[in-house]
């Protein structure tokens, strides 16, 4: 069973005239997403990859049915862009666009509160099926059916690991980048809640990184109400503090707080594995199995 | 972007907080004249982004010319924490019987701002945060409303804060927060807001950190970018516009995606080996891009050799390796051994691709890291 999307998701595009709008919609079409709309104001009528587009994000849910959002709109609109979707009967967007100022984000968080609309990302590759749907650019050439679930705050790290683990036979139920942002819509005890929910989900991996506290709060969640064995791995380990590593949520505060160790620690007392290098990661997942 | 305390003090002035007559110096020289027309007592304050300044020697009282003198010929040049020190601010020193503190910044757990203000000033806030955690008043702020009047003297009063000064400190967290707010500023904090015998307070140390990812409106900000790097590594990573962070070790890493490259310089710690660098090379991998990567990291003096850890997800590995022949051609001979390590889509075609006179290439991230490390270890030798 798939957690989130699947292939009856009906998908729309906003930002699908943009380069990178329109090269993933195509990639999306290809691995089998039912996208079935874009939205760019002023572009309304025109069609991409054969995919309608409509001015508006409530034009396009209305005329198409959809329930999904996928965002590829820049940073300085992008914030503005997931107000849009959020104010629609939409399920879930996804926010791909990396570089949204950081207090936009805060005004979102803040009316996720307000609506049944799950976002995931931003600054995230999106969320893959294996086999049936990808919302995002996650490389679907990687991925296998399997029952291993993954939920990451990287991108390529996160397609490092799958790599390994589809080369050792071992596929995917869902993979769910949660993006490198200080501000997200989905953290990591959201995706474990799915994932322990989903019958078809064995073991989980979870990739975390320096910044923030939430691997240790995922650490409380797992040692508290999962019986789904997880494996860890976190980046960062030599990351100096005060220092952004890349993404924007990646930094330890000056006194140490979301260090590395911290969050190691955190995991290991939780009964959580945590590699040393992406193929130990593997390894532990390959055990529970 | 972390502004230099000057840069921020200049910010906090524009905005009314009251902050200590000071000028800006880069020798010697100019340190005495500012002294002499600010009128002593003076501090002498080295300009770099480490906290502890004091402690490590960074700053320093002058009560005539002559510890003036010996405090600038000290602090100039001097190497503080790992930052070189080419300036310093010469500040009128502030006679004070008390130190506060007022910040803002984000609270990512919560998804929103708090304002914090505590009368435990001029000491590590985050070690009051640890040991006495009820020293620290807090108002989380809604990111719609912005901060409520009441908020700034509720926090005041909370805090305990002397009743005689607790209107003028109120009014300061309001000015803070509303810089916070209007410069997209991360962090925003005075420590300590240093109060006098008559009852004025004033700004003695200043700290605005912007957020990158706000920096493209705020144009005013954006130049001060190049003044608040710091160092030249730093400043020619703006230019280039990498994710760059200069650490000290002697292995440059250059990687796709910040996960991917945090993790390449985990293991080369986990390898015995020490990183020199983070650098993420992000999507596509034109020319270009490879050959002002390898040259952030060869401009480093202490990098004695190079991996490059590549993922190609929807960036094909045949394009990449193409890529780095093109960008490794418009080097005469490469400074340093460079090991490369392509994987994903196409990799093994990349692989072949790639010129192997010029650089290594081994086929698992472990292996590429092992040998980096080697070589690395061997010019040492």
């Amino acid at each position: 069973m798939s957690v989130l999307v699947d292939t009856d998701t009906r998908v729309i595009v906003q930002g699908i005239t943009g380069g990178e709008g329109s090269f993933h919609t195509e990639q999306m079409i290809e691995y089998g997403t039912n996208v079935v709309a874009g939205a760019v104001p002023g572009r309304g009528g025109e069609e991409v990859h054969g995919v309608p587009v409509y001015d508006t994000v409530a034009g396009a849910v209305r005329e198409e049915d959809a329930d999904a959002s996928v965002v590829f709109v820049p940073p300085a609109f992008a914030a503005d862009a997931i107000f849009e979707a959020l104010d629609t009967p939409l399920d879930l967007v996804v926010a791909i666009t990396e570089g949204i100022p950081t207090q936009d984000m805060s005004g979102v968080y803040k009316r996720l509160g307000e609506v049944d609309t799950r976002l995931i990302g931003p600054n995230c590759p999106g969320i893959i099926t294996p086999g049936a749907s990808k919302l995002g650019i996650l490389p679907g050439n990687i991925f296998a059916e399997g029952n291993v679930g993954l939920v990451s705050r990287s991108g390529t790290l996160t397609y490092q690991i799958v790599d390994n683990l589809t080369s050792r036979g071992i596929g995917q139920t869902t993979a769910i980048g949660i993006g490198g942002d200080p501000i997200i819509g989905t953290d990591f005890i959201d995706a474990l809640e799915l994932f322990e929910a989903d019958p078809e989900t064995d073991a989980v991996v979870m990739c975390g990184e320096i910044g923030g506290e939430d691997e240790e709060a995922a650490a409380d969640y797992i040692a508290e109400h999962m019986d789904t064995p997880v494996a860890g791995f976190i980046a960062g380990r030599t990351a100096p503090p005060g220092k952004r590593m890349g993404h924007a949520g990646a930094i330890v505060s000056g006194e140490g707080t979301g260090t590395a160790a911290s969050k190691i620690e955190a995991l290991n007392d939780a009964g959580v594995p945590v590699g040393n290098t992406p193929e130990q990661v593997v390894e532990y997942v390959a055990d529970f199995l | 972007m972390r502004l230099h305390e000057y840069q921020a003090k200049e910010v906090f002035a524009d905005a009314d907080i009251p902050t200590p007559s000071a000028t800006l110096a880069t020798t010697v020289e100019e340190v005495v004249d500012a002294a002499a027309s600010i009128g002593y007592p003076v501090a002498i304050k080295a300009q770099v982004h480490v906290g502890g300044r004091g402690k490590a020697g960074g700053i320093k009282l002058a009560e005539d010319e002559p510890e003036a003198r010996e405090a600038a010929r000290d602090i100039l040049g001097m190497d503080l924490k790992g930052y070189h020190v080419e300036k310093v601010l010469v500040e009128d020193a502030v006679d004070f019987t008390n130190e506060l503190y007022v910040g803002v910044t984000m609270d990512r757990s919560e998804g929103r701002p708090v304002a914090m203000v505590s009368s435990k000033g001029g000491v590590n806030i985050e070690e009051v945060a640890a040991e006495t955690p009820e020293a620290i008043a807090r108002e989380h702020i809604d990111p719609a409303f912005g901060m409520h009047p009441y908020q700034a003297r509720k926090a005041v009063y909370e805090a305990g804060i002397d009743r005689d000064i607790a209107g003028d400190v109120a009014s300061i967290l309001t000015t803070l927060y509303t810089i916070w707010d209007e410069k997209d500023a991360s962090e925003a904090e005075i420590n300590p807001l240093m109060v006098t015998g008559d009852d004025e307070v004033i700004a003695a140390d200043a700290v605005l950190n912007i957020d990158d990812d706000a920096l493209f409106r705020q144009p005013a900000l954006a130049e001060m970018e190049d003044e608040a790097a710091s160092d030249d590594l730093e400043a020619k990573a703006n230019e280039y516009g990498f994710d760059y962070v200069r650490l000290s070790g002697n292995v440059g890493v250059i990687g796709n995606g910040a996960g991917l490259v945090m993790t390449t310089l985990d293991l080369v710690d986990y390898y015995d080996g020490e990183p020199a660098n983070f650098l993420d090379i992000g999507g596509g991998a034109k020319a270009e891009r490879v050959r002002n990567a390898l040259d952030m990291v060869f401009a480093d003096e202490n990098v004695d050799a190079v991996v490059f850890n590549i993922f190609g997800g929807i960036t094909r590995g045949d394009e990449v390796a193409r890529g780095i022949n093109e960008a490794l051609g418009e080097f005469d001979e490469l400074p340093k051994p460079v090991v490369v390590r392509l994987a994903g889509t196409n990799a093994a075609e990349g692989m072949e691709i790639l010129n192997t006179d010029v650089v290594e290439v081994e086929e698992t991230l472990e292996a590429a890291v092992q040998r980096a490390v080697e070589r690395a270890q061997e010019v040492t030798a």
